[in-house]
C-alpha cells in the first residue's frame, strides 16, 4: 500500500531540523528501528470504543505534529499516553475535545468519532462536546474564586442546578468523590488559589467532575505536583476508572504503570505501540518502545 | 593548581569590574531621579510660591447707613427705583468715617479702595431684604484689587502698587484699625471668571471640567473596553485587524490639536452642534482617549493568563462566558488605571478645546451639556495670558487646582489597582 511507505529518512530530516530535543534519541535508537507510518504495532482497537479514532492528522501550519493516527478508546477505561516531549500525546489529547480550535494554525484531519459522532463535524456544538468531555490540565488552574464557586461554575454555567440546595449537593459530591471534602468543607467560602498546589489540582478534578462528563481528559496532571499530592492523585484516577472514561498524558512511566489499563506510546507524531499496560512495559513489542521505557532516550 | 589560581584570578578582576560597573549604573540612576525631582520640586515651589497669595482675600468692614435721601430710593421692592437709586454713596460715605483724616475732599480717592462691585452687592442685599432700607447695618466688601494686590504684595518688585501714597497710608491705617481684612478667598471656588481679579473664580471652569470629562467617560470607557474585547477576543487575525491595530496605535500618537480641528470641522461645522459646549468638548477629548484606553485594555486582556481561559473552556463555557466570568474581571483593574490615566490626559488638554471654542470669556457657572463653559487648563491659560498680575497669582492657584485633580485621579486609579487586583 502506498500510504504504508517507510519514513525513516524524511523523519530524521524533518524533526531534526525542528526539534533539537529529541536529536540524541536518533543516536542511539537501533538500527533495525523503523516507524511505519499508520501501522501500530500491539491491539490499537477495541470492541466497545467510547472514541473511535481513524486516520487522524494535525498541522501547525506546515508543520505534521500528528501523522495518521488511527486508535480506539473504550468505555471506563484508563488509558495513558507515554512518549518523549514534542511527540504529539498532548496534542492528540486536545484534539478528543476540541481545545485546539482556539489555535488559529492548528488544523485537525481525519476521522474522530465519540460514541459514533463525528466530533468535528461543523454542526457540532463545542460547548456540548467539552460537557461531556472533560478536562484537567497541566499545571492547576482553578479561578481566583472561592472554592464553591469553583466547582459550582460548571453545573451553573450549564443550568445542572436549578435549586441552591441541588448545587450543594453537586459541590460536596464533586468534592468527596475529588477526595477533597475533609479539607474543603470548612472553608469552601475562601479562594481557591490560596490552597496547596496538590489540593489545587483535586479541586480542577472536582471541578471537571461536577458537570458529570463521559470522560475525563488529563493532561500531564501531576507534574507539577509533590509525590504525597500525586499519589493522592492517582488514587483518585483509580476510584473514577468505574464510571469514567479517562484519558491521560504523563511523563512518568511508573505512574502510567501504576493508574493504567493500556498504555499508548507516541514517538514524532507517529503511534508507534498500544497494548495493555503491563505487556507494554513487560513485554514491548516495538524496539522504539523498548529503548523509551528502559530509559534510553526520553 | 596553577592553572585554578590564575583563573580564580581572572574571575576575581572581572569581578572588581563588574561591581564597579554596577555602581556606576547605580549612581546614573540616582542622578536621574534627583535631577527628575529636582524639577518637580522647582515646579511646586514656584507654582506654590506664586500662588499661594491667591487663596487670601481682602476685605472690608463697614457699617452702612442705608439711608433712604442719600440713595434717592424710598420703595425698595420698586425695581425701577432700584436701577436708579445711587448704591455707592452710602458706602463711600461709611468708608470716609473710617479713613481718618479723610474728608469730602478726598471721596474719589477714598472711594477707588472699595471694589467696583461693592455696590453692586448693596443693591442685590436690598433686593433681598427690602427692610434693610433706613437701617444700619455692618457689610463686608471686597476692596478693589488694587488694595488686595498692595496688601498682599507691598515691597515686592514684580508688582506694581497703583496706590498713591495717601492711600496706601490709609490702607495701612484701615488695616491696623481691622476694618481692613485678610482671610480665606472663597471669591475662587464660588465664582466664574471675571474681568476684575479679586471676583474672578474657577467655579465655572471646574463644574466645566466636570461635565466635559462626564461625556468623556461615559463615552470612551465602554466603547473603548468594547472595542478592546472585540480586537482581542472575537476579532479574527488577519491583515485588516492587523491595519485597525495599527491605526490606532497611530491615532495614539496624533497631535491633540487635530482632533480640535476634526471637533470643529465636524461637530461643529457638519453636524451644527453650538460652540464652547461641554458636549462637544467631551466628543473631541472622547476620540483623543479612546485609543490610551483602548490600547492598555488590550494589553490588561493580555495580560489574563491563558490558563484561565482553558480552565473555563475546558469545563464548556461558551466564548462569551470565558469573556464575562473570567477574562473581563480579571483584566477590569487594568483597565480602569489606563482609563483613569486617559481621563487624567483629558483633564489636562487644552489644545483642542481652544478650537472649539471653550476659550471664551464666560462669567456664568455652566449648568449643562449644552452651556458655553470653559475648563481649567483653559482658564490657566487664559488668566496666565493676561497682563494683569494679579491674573496671574490665580492662575498659579488654578494650576494647583487642577493638579490637586490630577494627582487625586492617579490616586484612585492606583488604590482601585491594589483593591480590585486578583492573584493566582
Amino acid at each position: 500500500m502506498s500510504t504504508m511507505n517507510t519514513l525513516k529518512p524524511a523523519v530524521d530530516k524533518e524533526v531534526g531540523a525542528s526539534r533539537d530535543t529529541v536529536v540524541p534519541a536518533h543516536e542511539e535508537r537501533p538500527e533495525s528501528a523503523v516507524i511505519e507510518e499508520a501501522k501500530t504495532v500491539g491491539k490499537p482497537f477495541s470492541d466497545d470504543p467510547k472514541f473511535k479514532l481513524r486516520n487522524v492528522e494535525v498541522f501547525y501550519g506546515q508543520d505534521r505534529a500528528i501523522k495518521n493516527i488511527s486508535l480506539d478508546i473504550a468505555r471506563n477505561e484508563v488509558i495513558a499516553f507515554i512518549g518523549p516531549s514534542g511527540c504529539g500525546k498532548s496534542t492528540f489529547l486536545r484534539c478528543l475535545n476540541r481545545m485546539n480550535d482556539s489555535i488559529d494554525i492548528c488544523r485537525v484531519r481525519g476521522s474522530l468519532l465519540l460514541d459514533d459522532q463525528n466530533i468535528y463535524d461543523s454542526k457540532r456544538d463545542v460547548v456540548e462536546l467539552r460537557a461531556r468531555v472533560g478536562m484537567v490540565f497541566q499545571k492547576p488552574n482553578p479561578f481566583p474564586k472561592s472554592i464553591y464557586d469553583n466547582v459550582a461554575y460548571g453545573p451553573r454555567i450549564h443550568g445542572l442546578a436549578n435549586r441552591k440546595s441541588d448545587l450543594d449537593d453537586i459541590v460536596e459530591n464533586s468534592l468527596r468523590k475529588a477526595g477533597l471534602w475533609d479539607e474543603a468543607k470548612d472553608r469552601l467560602d475562601a479562594t481557591a488559589t490560596g490552597m496547596s498546589g496538590g489540593q489545587q489540582q483535586r479541586l480542577c478534578i472536582a471541578r471537571a467532575i461536577a458537570i458529570s462528563p463521559e470522560v475525563i481528559l488529563m493532561d500531564e496532571p501531576c507534574s507539577a505536583l509533590d509525590p504525597i499530592a500525586t499519589a493522592k492523585v492517582e488514587e483518585l484516577i483509580a476510584e473514577m476508572s468505574e464510571s469514567y472514561t479517562i484519558v491521560i498524558v504523563t511523563h512518568s512511566m511508573q505512574q502510567a504503570a501504576r493508574v493504567s489499563h493500556r498504555t499508548a506510546y507516541f514517538h514524532l507524531g507517529h503511534l508507534v505501540e498500544v497494548n495493555e499496560t503491563n505487556k507494554v512495559f513487560t513485554a514491548p513489542e516495538h524496539e522504539l518502545t523498548e529503548s523509551y521505557i528502559t530509559g534510553r532516550f526520553g | 593548581m596553577t592553572d585554578r589560581n590564575t583563573q580564580a584570578e581572572i574571575i576575581r578582576q572581572s569581578l572588581k569590574r563588574r561591581y564597579r560597573k554596577e555602581r556606576r549604573f547605580r549612581a546614573y540612576g540616582i542622578l536621574a531621579i534627583a535631577i527628575a525631582l529636582s524639577a518637580l520640586v522647582v515646579l511646586f515651589v514656584d507654582i506654590i510660591g506664586k500662588g499661594h497669595t491667591a487663596f487670601i482675600k481682602t476685605t472690608v468692614t463697614l457699617e452702612v447707613d442705608i439711608d433712604p435721601e442719600m440713595m434717592y430710593l424710598d420703595d425698595a421692592t420698586d425695581e425701577r427705583q432700584l436701577r436708579m437709586a445711587d448704591f455707592v454713596e452710602p458706602l463711600v460715605q461709611a468708608l470716609l468715617r473710617e479713613v481718618p483724616g479723610a474728608t469730602e475732599a478726598n471721596r474719589d480717592a477714598v472711594r477707588d479702595l472699595l471694589n467696583p462691585y461693592a455696590s453692586n452687592q448693596l443693591r442685590d442685599a436690598l433686593k433681598e431684604n427690602p427692610e434693610l432700607l433706613g437701617t444700619t447695618q455692618t457689610m463686608t466688601f471686597l476692596t478693589h484689587t488694587n488694595v488686595d494686590v498692595y496688601v498682599k504684595h507691598a515691597g515686592d518688585e514684580d508688582y506694581s502698587i497703583k496706590l498713591s501714597d495717601r492711600q496706601q497710608a490709609w490702607v495701612d491705617q484701615l488695616l491696623d484699625k481691622g476694618v481692613i481684612e485678610t482671610s480665606f478667598n472663597d471669591v475662587l471656588f464660588s465664582r466664574g471668571d471675571s474681568r476684575d481679579p479679586s471676583r474672578a473664580g474657577i467655579l465655572g471652569a471646574i463644574v466645566g471640567s466636570l461635565l466635559t470629562m462626564f461625556v468623556t467617560l461615559i463615552l470612551s470607557f465602554p466603547i473603548g473596553v468594547a472595542a478592546a474585547i472585540y480586537l482581542e477576543e472575537f476579532a479574527p487575525q488577519n491583515r485588516f485587524t492587523d491595519f485597525i491595530e495599527v491605526n490606532i496605535n497611530n491615532l495614539a500618537a496624533v497631535p491633540s490639536i487635530i482632533f480640535g480641528l476634526l471637533g470643529l470641522a465636524v461637530f461643529i461645522n457638519l453636524f451644527g452642534m453650538p460652540r464652547s459646549v461641554p458636549l462637544v468638548g467631551g466628543l473631541v477629548l472622547t476620540l483623543m482617549t479612546l485609543p490610551t484606553i483602548i490600547i492598555s485594555s488590550r494589553a490588561a486582556i493580555k495580560s489574563v493568563p491563558p490558563s484561565i481561559r482553558e480552565a473555563a473552556e475546558g469545563i464548556g463555557a461558551s466564548k462569551m462566558q470565558v469573556v464575562l466570568h473570567h477574562v473581563l474581571p480579571l483584566a477590569l483593574p487594568g483597565m480602569l488605571t489606563g482609563s483613569i490615566i486617559g481621563m487624567a490626559q483629558a483633564l489636562g488638554e487644552t489644545a483642542p478645546l481652544l478650537l472649539i471654542g471653550m476659550v471664551a470669556f464666560i462669567v456664568d457657572v455652566p449648568d449643562g451639556f449644552l452651556d458655553s463653559a470653559t475648563v481649567l487648563p483653559v482658564q490657566v491659560f487664559l488668566w496666565a495670558g493676561s497682563p494683569e498680575l494679579a491674573f496671574i497669582e490665580r492662575a498659579s492657584a488654578a494650576i494647583m487646582v487642577l493638579l490637586a485633580f490630577l494627582i487625586s485621579m492617579n490616586a484612585l486609579a492606583i488604590w482601585l489597582r491594589k483593591r480590585l487586583e486578583r492573584r493566582w
